[in-house]
């Protein structure tokens, strides 16, 4: 077990630092921060000063090793545009991007598991087939489009809800959160639903196969002839049935709902860490990529490997496979 | 279909004797069982001549700066412009015919789209059958980085490859193949595994024959029914993925636009009411992707053996 751990530690160490090498060379080579950071009145002198202070003087390799050094004690530089910490600006905007996130996840569990429990006993019903052929539009339909035609109908046509940034926030445990007043709510819904929708279509797959396997297993067919009212065997026998696989999957996408808060956030204005991103790449203000680059890739090296070992711990095959190898 | 069926077809397609089927002649009638996915292949046939014939279909040049002027711009659909054209669709926000970019851009939306599904599966396919051919050592490190690259999605990586290199056509082509071509490597090496085992390759293994002609010859014409369903809806993924990179600014340049990009400079104008400048755009994506989609869906219950009747 612990060879591994250490293996996995490993191998997620080179990813970090392969990726952090990659960003950081890429984002060095595209564009000159100096020409936008300065203004052209300023003399050569003004110039070459602010050019130091930045840094920006040095060798590649050098501003490299003291981005890595720094790195290394948390410090991912500071933004040219705000002069703060970088990684100070990510971690400001992170609740809300985990915020979205959750009620995401939310709305995807507490929809879809119904909707595709529902598919699933009832295959041939008109309304399992609408949810099927929903759910494939899910699927296939780009996250954008679909928060565009949202905004569309329900902010700019019907004027229901708010079409753009977050409501009013309040703080709880020192965390600012918008899900405790109605504004906060109204503001929070539409982009909720928008980067649920993938997840939803997923769930409600997930559900549809695991309800229609479940039902015709022989501790269904008993709780039946045992008498067991119908509600209880669907609520009860069935719905912890198919929990598994459901519950396994929604812990490996939670990943990926973040990534994909990059685009919700950029088209409802949500002033998240994926917004900050996307402004930061319009603005070449290359330490918050960087930074903003280097923390979501770690972020997922670590929800993989946390996957991983719960997989080897919950089937030792896993493990076993991997010791051979 | 019985087995003994399948067998006189395979048997007849040398010979072409008549009143029994070809695999081709069974592999249409049972595709066209489905309304909806022939509709759909006809929507794709009518897309990709749209696309490949886009000089001659579009009524202006969305490209010549001689006749877009700003005086037509956020024209209403029907309206007339300034060189005597009606704007069928109305025009954008730079004044160019709303129509017309859009033809152009289905175009590249489209050639980015199955230029990288095409490239990535050449790649996919020759780094699976090497995978699973070779085995051992070389399968194991393969694998690790195909599912090491799986376990990010498609999205992050192609955004950390575009704000690294920068945009442009030749970028974002680059960002899809590498996002693209693990999907492509698993599927085959996993049918390439299946099909190792059986007693063809052991035949042809026994007759000498070079490995490189194993592999090409006999190995991969029996992968390939799982790779076109793969292909097709990669296909559609990849459009999709495009114009969202493209909506986030960091896709294709403003002087190429594909879909995505028309869509997100029309996405400034929707408070105003200038509603079609992203709407008409959005539409010919959605058409394109879903078709695309519905056509794949149904290749994969017609190629799929399990489900053969």
């Amino acid at each position: 077990m612990t060879v591994f751990i250490i293996r996995r530690l490993m191998q997620a160490a080179v990813v970090v630092f392969f990726m952090s090498f990659l960003v950081f060379s890429g984002v060095f080579v595209i564009g000159d921060p100096v020409d936008i950071l300065i203004s052209d009145e300023a003399d050569e002198e003004d110039r070459e000063r602010a050019i130091a202070a930045l840094g920006l003087d040095k060798p590649f390799h050098i501003q490299y090793l003291r981005f890595l050094g720094k790195a290394l004690q948390g410090d991912l530089g500071e933004s040219f545009i705000f002069e703060e910490p970088a990684l100070l600006l990510i971690l400001e905007r992170m609740p809300a991007t985990m915020e979205l996130a959750l009620f995401a996840l939310l709305l995807a569990v507490v929809l879809g598991i119904p909707l595709g429990m529902w598919a699933g006993l009832k295959p041939d019903s008109v309304a399992a087939k609408s949810i099927m052929t929903g759910s494939i539009l899910g699927f296939s339909l780009p996250t954008f489009w679909v928060g565009i035609m949202m905004m569309m109908l329900f902010a700019v046509m019907l004027g229901w809800l708010p079409s753009t940034g977050r409501g009013e926030t309040s703080e709880i445990f020192g965390l600012e959160v918008s899900f405790t007043s109605w504004d906060g709510i109204r503001h929070l819904l539409m982009p909720a639903i928008n980067l649920s929708l993938f997840k939803l279509a997923l769930v409600i797959r997930l559900s549809r196969a695991g309800t229609k396997e479940v039902i015709h297993q022989d501790y269904i067919k008993f709780a039946r002839a045992k008498g067991v009212s119908r509600n209880r065997i669907i609520l009860v026998h069935v719905l912890k049935n198919i929990m598994i696989p459901v519950v396994t999957v929604i812990g490996l996408e939670f990943g990926g709902l973040v990534a994909f808060s990059i685009v919700t956030e950029t088209v409802f204005a949500w002033p998240g860490m994926g917004k900050l991103l996307i402004d930061s790449i319009g603005l070449l203000d290359r330490p918050v990529i960087v930074a903003y680059l280097t923390i979501i890739v770690f972020l997922f090296v670590i929800i993989n490997l946390v996957v991983d070992i719960l997989y080897s711990i919950l089937d030792p095959r896993v493990r076993l496979q991997e010791m051979k190898a | 279909m019985t087995v003994i069926n399948e067998d006189a077809g395979v048997a007849s397609a040398g010979q072409g004797s008549e009143g029994v089927e070809t695999p081709f002649q069974r592999f249409v009638s049972d595709f066209t069982e489905s309304k909806i996915a022939v509709v759909s292949a006809f929507v794709v046939l009518a897309i990709v001549f749209i696309a490949v014939f886009a000089p001659l279909i579009a009524p202006t040049d969305p490209y010549d700066l001689s006749i877009v002027t700003v005086a037509d711009k956020t024209m209403a659909p029907g309206a007339v412009m300034q060189s005597g054209q009606i704007a069928h669709m109305g025009t954008d926000g730079s004044g160019r015919d709303l129509l017309s970019g859009m033809i152009y851009g289905l175009r590249i939306s489209l050639g980015i789209g199955i230029g990288s599904a095409v490239v990535a599966l050449a790649i996919g396919v020759v780094v699976g059958l090497i995978a699973a051919y070779a085995g051992g050592r070389v399968d194991s490190v393969i694998m690790r980085l195909v599912d090491m690259q799986l376990s990010f999605p498609a999205i992050l990586i192609a955004l950390v490859l575009l704000v690294t290199l920068g945009k442009g056509v030749d970028k974002t082509l680059f960002a899809l193949i590498v996002v693209q071509w693990a999907y492509y490597a698993r599927t085959v090496r996993g049918s390439a595994l299946v099909e190792r085992r059986k007693e063809y390759i052991e035949s042809a293994q026994c007759l000498a024959l070079s490995k490189a002609r194993i592999l090409y010859r006999h190995l991969f014409p029996n992968v390939l029914a799982p790779l076109i369903v793969v292909g097709t809806m990669q296909t559609a993924h990849a459009i999709a993925l495009e114009a969202t990179l493209s909506f986030l600014g960091i896709g294709m340049e403003q002087t190429e636009p594909s879909l995505g990009s028309l869509i997100s400079n029309g996405f400034q104008y929707i408070h105003s009411g200038h509603y079609w400048i992203s709407i008409f755009p959005g539409l010919a994506l959605l058409f394109t992707i879903v078709s695309i989609n519905l056509v794949g869906d149904r290749l994969r219950d017609v190629l799929n053996p399990r489900l053969a009747k």
